[in-house]
């Protein structure tokens, strides 16, 4: 017999198709029989800002003075129809989080970190909670198909409403709320039973379609003296025609929301697979006001991986208007912190991957209903990160406006962008760098 | 804040909708008579006093929208989403309702005297429904609160979905639809149903009728219900 102790062999190989983490959801799988869910966005490695580079100033671009010159960064939001806009210093928004999904005490700091830097905040699917209110100087109001807790007292209260169609974790998805973290208050708000896994509809109860949208958007302009902005939300999906009807229906405000973008809670499956990244949708947004020559007057806000400066300076450039940010905002007060690391090793996982939101045992007290837990979250010292954290993100947005020569952020503009990939070219169609390329117009075209 | 005593009339072939909506929305009591309504949608919405009001003639969606308080009468039929999300007050559409009628409703009684379409009572969260005819598919689904009744027949998937609202049919129903099932009627449902028919004005004996609830299966995510979905 051939003796092949001497012979080299390969080293052991994994899979790069059953990779182990594919491998692990299998083995899950096959224990449990039911689908895999969690919070937050897309996880994938996506095409996203990073993939974009802004060109600076140069001959034909002059610079301004870093701290002498002036950048402008308020905004207003909703003057198309309402006659009471929202007149925000920065554009940065605290996207729609439920309080149910999110404890008292983070909706609380969430409102104090905005409201320090004088922008708004959003309620979530349950209704509004008066600590939201009280500590929020701007708070939209989203309406959502479950319509729990929605009525027309707060409905009035609102800076603004928000229809919500869709996220972009879900787009087509409804909500869920598992039972552990339907308190009794949270069960009340929502007329439910205490401690039922709460289901939210994927689809408005009372209206089907552009035209139905049209005349709701009508009716809650009715019951708010049309003083209220309405913005229309909508998961990435189509966003070309989802845009284009919106504005149809007469929405104020467009917020367009990439897969990156969280949710409390649902199947890992349709947070991975359905909808568009934030990068991609961007400019089908754009593409479809300015088809309208709607563009700046109905107003574009982005969400979904927004995290820096940076990626809110690239949407702008790319013609959003404001963004919006939920995941970061949560970790500004203190979602995955480090210090926590031996509460989430308890529980299975790490500091940065920690994503079992629905299961309402957060260490940080911020996607949690317990009450013990929830105590942990000082909302003032956590809404004072929040400010601070916001103010690092205008900060950068002004440096690199006054790179590209803009005396406000709402004058960067595409031909400040070039792209380092093929992908992030074609998508968010500006040049790739160092080329006069866009994929798909042909060369020299803009 | 305007205060009309008189009954005053809102003749919508001379005035806006929206103006005709602001002197019901400001006005805190008195009796008001919408005329010419032609199936203007978003009508007598957002009222939040204990006021009258007689719409003469069809009106279009959203009807009493969202309604406190406020007694609204549609001399004629009403389009989807009649009294949506309604919180106290009372609602009657003499005539048929299109889909969705009484949607997400917290509070008060709607009648319609006629048929409703699709979807009525969906998602309702504790106003209560009489309908003197027969509602479309889907009825109460979701629904979380309140009751339903119906003197005509349910169309198919009575009830989907239900959590703790409760449905009373005295006519035939086509099918129920998920976790929805009949249950024993009992004197605390006889003396509740013909409570609510009395204020509905409907000649009708609770004994004619059937209930239809939960049945508490789909409360909690369990694999075994999964056939269910």
């Amino acid at each position: 017999m051939a003796d092949y102790s001497e012979t080299p062999r390969t080293i052991p190989r994994k899979s790069a198709t059953f990779d182990d983490y594919t491998l692990s959801e299998i083995r899950r799988a096959a224990a449990t029989g039911i689908y895999d869910i969690r919070g937050g966005g897309s996880k994938r490695r996506l095409p996203h800002f990073d993939d974009l580079v802004f060109l600076g100033a140069s001959i034909s671009r002059y610079a301004l003075e870093g701290y002498r010159e002036k950048c402008g960064t308020d905004i207003v939001l909703g003057d198309r129809f309402a006659s009471k806009p929202l007149h925000l210093k920065i554009p940065i928004t605290i996207a729609g989080m439920s309080f149910g999904a999110l404890s008292a005490q983070a909706k609380e700091a969430l409102g104090r970190g905005a409201s320090a830097m004088g922008t708004s905040t959003t309620t979530g699917d349950g209704g509004m909670t008066p600590e939201e209110r009280g500590q929020s100087r701007h708070l939209v109001y989203q309406y959502l198909p479950s319509r729990y807790g929605m009525n027309p007292d707060d409905l009035r209260k609102a800076d603004a409403i928000e229809v919500v169609v869709s996220q972009g974790a879900k787009p087509g998805g409804g909500g869920m709320l598992l039972g552990q973290k339907i308190t009794e208050r949270v069960a009340g708000m929502r007329t439910l039973p205490v401690g039922v896994d709460q289901r939210s509809a994927c689809r408005h109860p009372d209206w089907t379609g552009p035209d139905d949208l049209e005349i709701k958007l009508q009716e809650l302009r009715e019951i708010t003296a049309w003083e209220k902005p309405i913005y229309v939300k909508i998961g990435a999906a189509r966003p070309y025609y989802d845009t284009a009807l919106s504005v149809k229906a007469g929405a104020d405000v467009v917020v367009v929301d990439g897969m990156q973008g969280g949710t409390a809670a649902t199947q890992e499956i349709f947070i991975e697979h359905v909808g568009i990244p934030t990068l991609a949708a961007v400019r089908e947004a754009v593409r479809a006001l300015q088809d309208l020559d709607m563009h700046r007057k109905v107003q574009l806000i982005v969400s979904g991986g927004i995290r820096n400066g940076a990626d809110v300076a690239k949407a702008l450039a790319m013609g959003a208007d404001a963004v919006a940010i939920g995941t970061a905002a949560l970790v500004a007060l203190g979602d995955n912190d480090p210090a926590l690391e031996e509460e989430y090793r308890k529980l299975g996982t790490t500091a940065g991957a920690y994503d079992a939101w629905h299961e309402g045992r957060d260490p940080a007290g911020i996607s949690t209903q317990d009450p013990e837990l929830s105590r942990r979250l000082d909302p003032v010292k956590a809404g004072h990160r929040l400010a601070n954290y916001l103010a690092v993100m205008t900060l950068e947005l002004q440096t690199l406006a006054r790179a590209n020569g803009k005396s406000h952020v709402r004058n960067l503009e595409p031909e400040d962008l070039a792209a380092l990939t093929v992908e992030a070219a074609a998508m968010a169609g500006v040049p790739l760098a160092g080329t006069n390329w866009v994929p798909g117009r042909g060369p020299g075209a803009y | 804040m305007t205060t009309t005593l008189a009954n005053t009339g809102l003749d919508l072939a001379t005035m806006d909708r929206r103006a005709v909506n602001q002197t019901l929305q400001e006005a805190e009591r008195g009796d008001f008579t919408v005329l010419n309504p032609g199936g203007a949608h978003a009508l007598a919405c957002g009222l939040k006093s204990p006021i009258d009001v007689t719409i003469k003639g069809h009106a279009g969606y959203y009807c009493a929208g969202m309604n406190q308080e406020a007694a609204v009468t549609v001399e004629g039929n009403a389009g989807t989403g009649v009294a949506e999300n309604m919180m106290s007050g009372t609602v009657r559409v003499t005539g048929d309702a299109s889909q969705s009628a009484g949607a997400t409703g917290h509070g008060g009684l709607l009648v319609i005297e006629g048929n409703t379409s699709a979807r009525c009572g969906i998602s309702m969260k504790g106003i209560d429904i009489v309908v003197g005819g027969s509602i479309g598919h889907m009825s109460a689904f979701m629904g979380q609160a309140g009751r339903l009744v119906v003197l005509g027949d349910a169309g198919a998937d009575l009830g989907d979905s239900i959590y703790e609202a409760r449905l009373y049919v005295r006519g035939k129903v086509a099918s129920l639809g998920a976790d929805c099932i009949e249950k024993e009627m009992q004197g605390e449902h006889r003396a509740e149903l013909a409570e609510l028919l009395a204020r509905a004005g409907m000649d009708a004996g609770a004994d004619e009728f059937r209930r239809y609830g939960s049945a508490r299966k789909l409360y909690h995510f369990h694999i075994d219900n999964i056939g269910a979905y």
